[in-house]
């Protein structure tokens, strides 16, 4: 097959390609640029788009023989990936922009284009199982439980995976570097990425507050409806945020009290304790399938990027994922994907992926 | 194997590789007193003599530098820094610099308190009398203005553009780095004040060049140190780079120059061959102010960096312009300022002819260049095409 290597200079897309190249296939590599102004220098994080990730991909292509690009997707990745998070946050959800990269930089603009010049797939060093054992293809979790990275992409359609290689889904992240250094990949011992590449910094509120300046808001108290405190705009909070909500005076019982609710037309912030953060009823919009849903399906649900699961049973009805937790989780936030999998001892089957309209 | 991309290198003569290889293994410092000092401080004397001979150049107004870039900064930077007065601060330079006049003009605006006037050129990338006319006054430290264009091969009117800046008593700095060797460049008879060159674009080796810089041209000097270079510019003389350089230019300047004729032939041919497979391709720059080896193509409907890759498995090197670090194409600074549409930029590759350029060459790209563009045209330009679900 011929393949594109999409390669961001990290550890994890070297190894995919050098396996991709070890199987036989005609490889190209292809960095991403997609931030509008590169950053010159590391400061601290790690951003995703920097030159000298250009260059790490570029040495890592060197090593493994195969031609090397590097294409300019800034203006997609803005308006798709970053215009987007921006627009989430001001509508009081809580976005994630890796899923969004996934579904349109990596394996949509990409993708058609890799296609349209006449390449089979795009291959990308996700830890996530591909199969078409069973005629179908089938995403399931990574061998890496800690690396597992299905969710984020588990709403991509059929026809995107059916053109997608993830070759680290059977591998662990120490595996994968010990293999980098057998190869003599100079990014074996590069950390991970953990931020959002286009916050490098790591301050999401600044970026966002810089962005969407002040739209300041009052601080409600959930039960009692009085007023805590002030706030400059409710992109500055997460559903299940405690830490930086700037109330001086605790609660009468002495808890600690979390983000509840997030209405960005009035501008209010419910916050209150822990327990109310705990939901059972998830409703969520636009579902990509996997199996059909004729009826409710035993299943495990997960309501964010790390963490979050709860065995559940889920239906499709009206066009929406209707996802109900036998166990309660908190921290669900609109906007975040909810996966529902199929426990497998081959790893775990996504069944479907929908965005969180509301949570009870 | 097809290279086409003569105008960001080109290969190194043979008489250039014989003279640097012998260069190589004698010993000595060009400004030590010795007799292995005195044997290399002659060698890079003769190549001076032989550069200003074959440039219409004094031996005294040649400075070595380490390539475009350098002869750039100096030129651009210490002749702005030894004229700048209160009422004296503006550059005047054309649009369509390469990135080392460019950025080197933005960069004094930014910190040395430089006014610019950028002189927009013409829909064929020329830049006329009349606009730098228009242009100067009694407030210009310098004007500057490449002899050919590096991207769509436009040569300018440099005696002309000179003549007017002398009339008024303002130093001509001319980017002359894609013109030697490719048209007659005489640097007395030009006018100019000083004039850039590198060996790597002329068959001779990477990492020297010169500024020739005419002896009444105050310039201060960016590299202090030995005052090796009149002053002007510091740093233990590349013997064996000054020699191949030397020979580089003495070939390009009789030889090659002599040879222009079938170069543009061959470039010709090269427009036609693509047009007869690819009709509706369009050839930018200056229809009879060109570069010889230069054919600068856009292809409607197609991203540059889709043919470029398509063309480089098949063999073919060519290129999309101007690069950042990254290596990203950006749309090209050139084109745009010539009023081409910015997708249309996008879409366009720059094939450069040489020495060693062949008709085979030419061939292989007329064959290969219709299923390539094409494909190119199927893919699409990235940020314009949208998913059909999202209709």
């Amino acid at each position: 097959m011929r393949v594109l290597a999409a390669m961001s200079g990290g550890v994890d897309s070297a190894v995919a390609a050098a396996r991709a190249v070890e199987a036989g296939h005609d490889v190209t590599g292809v960095h991403l640029a997609l931030s509008a102004k590169p950053g010159t220098l590391r400061t601290g994080a790690r951003g995703c788009c920097t030159v000298e990730d250009a260059r790490d991909a570029r040495r890592a292509a060197d090593v493994l023989g195969i031609p090397f690009y590097v294409w300019d997707f800034a203006e997609r990745f803005t308006e798709d990936v970053v215009e987007d998070f921006v627009a989430e946050y001001a509508a009081g959800r809580t976005p994630n922009p890796c899923l969004r990269c996934n579904e349109r930089i990596k394996f949509e603009a990409l993708l058609d284009k890799a296609i349209g010049l006449g390449f089979d797939a795009v291959c990308t060093g996700h830890y996530a199982r591909l199969s078409t054992a069973s005629g179908r293809v089938e995403l399931r979790r990574s061998a890496d439980d800690g690396k597992d990275q299905s969710y984020v992409l588990a709403s991509l359609t059929h026809e995107q995976l059916s053109h997608a290689m993830f070759p680290l889904g059977g591998s662990t992240k120490p595996e994968v570097r010990a293999e980098a250094a057998a190869r003599g990949l100079q990014v074996a011992e590069k950390p991970d990425s953990h931020d959002i590449c286009f916050i490098p910094d790591g301050d999401t509120r600044g970026f966002l507050t810089k962005r969407l300046g002040e739209q300041p808001g009052l601080l409600v108290d959930d039960e009692t409806g009085a007023v805590l405190g002030k706030h400059v705009g409710v992109h500055e909070f997460t559903i299940g945020q405690r830490k930086g909500l700037g109330i001086d005076a605790p609660a009468p019982d002495g808890r600690p009290r979390y983000v509840l609710s997030l209405e960005p037309v009035s501008g209010t912030v419910r916050v209150g304790a822990a327990e109310k953060l705990a939901v059972t009823e998830i409703v969520a919009a636009r579902p990509v399938t996997r199996i059909d849903f004729d009826g409710p399906v035993e299943c495990v649900a997960q309501v964010r990027a790390h963490g979050g699961l709860a065995p559940a049973v889920a239906e499709v009805v009206g066009g929406e994922l209707l996802v109900h937790l036998r166990e309660p989780l908190s921290g669900v936030a609109p906007g975040q994907a909810v996966a529902v999998y199929r426990p497998d001892a081959a790893g775990d089957l996504v069944l479907a992926s929908a965005t969180i309209s509301s949570a009870g | 194997m097809a290279y086409f991309d003569h105008a960001a290198t080109t290969p190194m003569l043979p008489e250039a590789i014989e003279a640097m290889t012998k260069a190589l293994s004698t010993t000595g410092n060009a400004s030590s007193l010795h007799t292995s000092g005195r044997r290399a401080r002659r060698a890079v004397e003769e190549a001076r003599e032989d550069i200003a001979d074959a440039l219409g150049a004094r031996p005294s107004e040649i400075i070595f530098t380490s390539g475009g870039t350098e002869s750039d900064n100096l030129a651009v930077k210490g002749v702005y820094w030894s004229r700048r007065t209160d009422r004296r601060r503006r550059v005047v330079a054309s649009g369509v610099e390469h990135h080392a006049v460019l950025d080197t003009v933005q960069w004094l605006v930014e910190h040395e308190g430089a006014e610019v006037t950028w002189l927009e050129p013409d829909r064929h990338g020329r830049i006329t009398p009349e606009a730098l006319a228009d242009a100067l006054g009694d407030d210009v430290a310098l004007v500057t203005a490449m002899w050919a264009n590096n991207e769509v091969g436009t040569v300018n009117p440099v005696r002309e553009l000179a003549a007017l800046a002398a009339g008024r008593g303002i130093p001509f700095h001319t980017d002359a780095v894609q013109a030697v060797g490719a048209v007659p460049v005489d640097f007395t008879e030009s006018g100019a004040s000083a004039l850039t060159l590198t060996g790597h674009k002329l068959g001779g080796p990477y990492g020297v060049g010169v500024l020739l810089l005419g002896r009444d041209v105050a310039t201060t000097p960016l590299l202090h140190g030995g005052g090796q270079e009149r002053d002007v510019r510091s740093g233990t003389l590349d013997v064996p780079a000054v020699v191949a350089l030397a020979a580089a230019v003495r070939h390009a300047t009789t030889e090659q120059l002599a040879r222009v004729d079938e170069l543009a032939a061959l470039r010709d041919e090269l427009v036609a061959s693509v047009r007869r497979v690819v009709p509706d391709v369009v050839l930018n720059g200056d229809p009879v102010h060109r570069l010889p080896g230069n054919a600068h193509l856009t292809f409607p409907g197609c991203e540059g960096d889709s043919l470029l890759m398509l063309l480089d498995a098949k063999g073919i090197e060519c290129s999309t312009g101007s690069a950042c670090t990254a290596g990203v194409a950006q749309p090209s600074h050139v084109l745009l300022a010539m009023g081409v549409d910015p997708v249309a930029a996008r879409g366009s590759l720059r094939f450069s002819l040489g020495h060693t350029s062949t008709a085979a060459e030419v061939r292989e790209l007329a064959e290969a260049i219709g299923p390539v563009v094409e494909r190119a045209r199927t893919a699409g330009i990235a940020g314009m095409k949208r998913l059909k679900a999202e209709v």
